[in-house]
């Protein structure tokens, strides 16, 4: 009985015990800070030339605004994926090939070829045109080309950077099929950075989905 | 009979003892099981702060699960003053606990705000993110610079002059260093940039489009989509441009590259068998496997959460929906509607695009809790778009 009631009071005495313990509080401490932003890059002047320093502005900060609105949804549906379109891939050439070619956008700029959503197959009604961007090549003989692939909005940013390319890469082989010297012609992707339309219906995303041509001539010696 | 009450009283007693031993950690924040998506917040209180100090500590803990309530219903008080230097402490009223008790001075008022509400996520064992930085691409009309800021968008500075196209910036891991796509030299090449000196490369220069850079964990390695060989497939090559390896051949698209936090992987968005998909394969080369993401259309643009669990994605179906999947694959969380989510070191907590017409707003999102809010906004730029958390 005794017994019993001993455990009883230790029991109810080691709750006291804890308690008070929980009750301990942390010593209060003095946190010195270091002035911020000691890793800021330091403004090295305005632009200079790319492969010394990048330019730098400061810009004021902005209060914090909560929006709520949800954008507008763009329904795709039943998005089209395309069979493999290119068997064989052409080695691109070097970035240096054609630096300092003076660029031309008028002169076959009838001639941009469009592409169906999320492709980057060449379709048969568009293959006349690149006969024409050929038959172009084929007549200035000094001349080369580069062709620039662009994208609707309804694809992610990397994703239509390089759908881009490969709708560039894809006119390309058709060039090259057509006898064309794969050192005439490079690419480039825009991704969707370049609508021709910028609204947000099927009558502008059709327009964008392109490849441009530019015309690069030999720079006058 | 009477001998076993006794044991039984005396064994409650000893197990009191031990259980009390630990009395600070007895809600142990870190083993609760969170699930994306579908975890309650802590609810805490906060009182005596007053202006920017409120403003700053309520976005910095709500981006990271927390949500506010009275101080009956709080399971953490937040109380302190900023008249001068910040005063801070959070107590744990139910075990009677003080978790932060401090003093901050020597910086500006935001600057101790986030170091009180780094040190109130510390004491319970997770990793801090209020001073973390962020990159991202911020747009006006046709042209872009690249820019870095604090992870609620404020301080931020362009670190690009350029007035050209610009695109998916990407933190050297530890270093005050970036690569980027710039179209400075009339074509998608991917830059190196040291931001503490200035400096910057061309680190990827061949032929055709060089995009989407993804530097290793350890730095050592850079992994990208290159046009170079014809097709565009995912590339590595050393984090000094030596050494560099073709690791897919294939006419379909691979793009957006990301590390496995051990860098034994590089997951990227694929086509595999005519359905876009997240495969991953070993930078030394060989098979990609498949990531399956099941219950979502089109994953891409992926992110390795530090931790190694999760990769967060973008989904396209009927609009743009960031994910997340166990890193293994399996069945995909929707989350909210958003594009190319980061993950802050906390592996909870992503910068997202949030797209609003033909722009982009930045935003930060809780994955347990879905709970998000945007940052702060630059002023004369009508997009910030792509970022990338500093790690």
């Amino acid at each position: 009985m005794k017994l019993t009631k001993f455990a009883n009071l230790l029991v109810i005495g080691l709750v006291l015990a804890v308690a008070a313990s929980g009750c301990k509080k942390k010593p209060v401490g003095v946190t010195q800070l270091p002035n911020p932003y000691t890793k800021n890059p330091t403004d090295k002047g305005s632009a200079a030339p790319l492969t010394d320093n990048g330019g730098r502005t400061t810009l004021p900060t902005g209060p914090i605004t909560t929006d709520v609105s949800h954008p507008p949804v763009n329904p795709i549906v039943n998005p089209i994926v395309n069979p493999i379109v290119n068997p064989t891939g052409t080695p691109s050439n070097s970035p240096d090939t054609h630096a300092g070619w003076p660029e031309d956008r008028s002169i076959l700029k009838a001639d941009t070829v469009y592409f169906d959503f999320d492709s980057s197959a060449v379709k048969a009604s568009e293959k006349p045109k690149v006969a024409a961007v050929a038959d172009y090549l084929k007549a200035n003989a000094a001349t080369a080309v580069k062709i620039e692939g662009n994208c609707d909005e309804r694809g992610t940013e990397e994703y239509n950077r390089s759908l881009g390319e490969r709708r560039a890469l894809a006119v390309r082989e058709e060039l090259i099929r057509l006898g064309i010297d794969a050192t005439r012609v490079d690419t480039t992707s825009f991704g969707k950075d370049k609508p021709e339309d910028p609204g947000h219906d099927e009558a502008a995303w059709k327009k964008n989905r392109r490849d441009d041509f530019v015309v690069l001539t030999p720079p006058a010696k | 009979m009477k001998y076993i009450m006794r044991f039984n009283q005396i064994f409650a007693a000893v197990s009191l003892i031990a259980v009390s031993g630990s009395a600070y950690s007895q809600i142990d924040i870190t083993n609760v099981v969170v699930v994306p998506g579908n975890t309650k917040p802590i609810y805490i209180s906060m009182s005596g702060f007053t202006g920017e100090a409120v403003q700053v500590l309520r976005f910095d803990l709500y981006v990271q699960g927390f949500a506010f309530t009275n101080a009956a219903a709080a399971q953490y008080l937040l109380s302190g003053s900023n008249n001068g230097n910040l005063e801070g402490r959070v107590t744990d009223p139910h075990n009677k606990t003080t978790l932060v008790s401090k003093v901050y001075s020597g910086a500006a008022l935001r600057r101790q705000a986030h170091a009180f509400a780094d040190d109130f996520v510390q004491a319970l064992g997770r990793k801090p993110i209020a001073q973390t930085k962020i990159a991202f691409k911020g747009e006006s009309g046709r042209s872009g610079e690249i820019y870095i800021a604090d992870f609620d968008g404020y301080g931020s500075q362009a670190v690009t002059k350029d007035n050209t196209i610009v695109a998916a910036p990407c933190w050297v891991p530890g270093h005050m260093a970036l690569y980027y796509v710039s179209y400075r030299l009339n074509n998608a090449d991917i830059f190196y940039h040291n931001l503490s000196s200035g400096d910057r490369k061309a680190f990827a220069r061949y032929g055709g489009s060089n995009i989407s850079p993804a530097v290793s964990p350890d730095g050592s390695k850079v992994a990208m989509i290159l046009s170079k060989d014809g097709w565009t497939d995912l590339y590595v090559c050393n984090s000094d441009g030596s050494g560099l390896k073709r690791l897919t051949k294939s006419p379909q698209d691979e793009s957006s590259p990301c590390w496995s936090p051990d860098g034994k992987w590089i997951c990227y968005a694929s086509k595999d068998k005519e359905r876009r998909a997240l495969s991953k394969i070993s930078p030394a080369g060989g098979e990609p496997q498949r990531i399956p993401t099941s219950g979502v259309l089109s994953p891409t643009e992926p992110d390795w959460s530090p931790d190694g669990k999760l990769i967060a994605f973008t989904s396209q179906g009927a609009g743009f929906t960031i994910c997340v999947v166990p890193a293994t694959g399996g069945t995909a969380t929707p989350l909210v509607a958003g594009e190319d989510p980061s993950w802050a070191p906390n592996s909870r907590t992503l910068a997202y695009g949030r797209r609003q017409g033909g722009h982009y707003a930045l935003s930060l999102l809780d994955v347990p809790t879905k709970q998000y809010k945007d940052v702060s906004r630059i002023p004369g730029i009508s997009s910030q778009s792509q970022p990338s958390w500093a790690k």
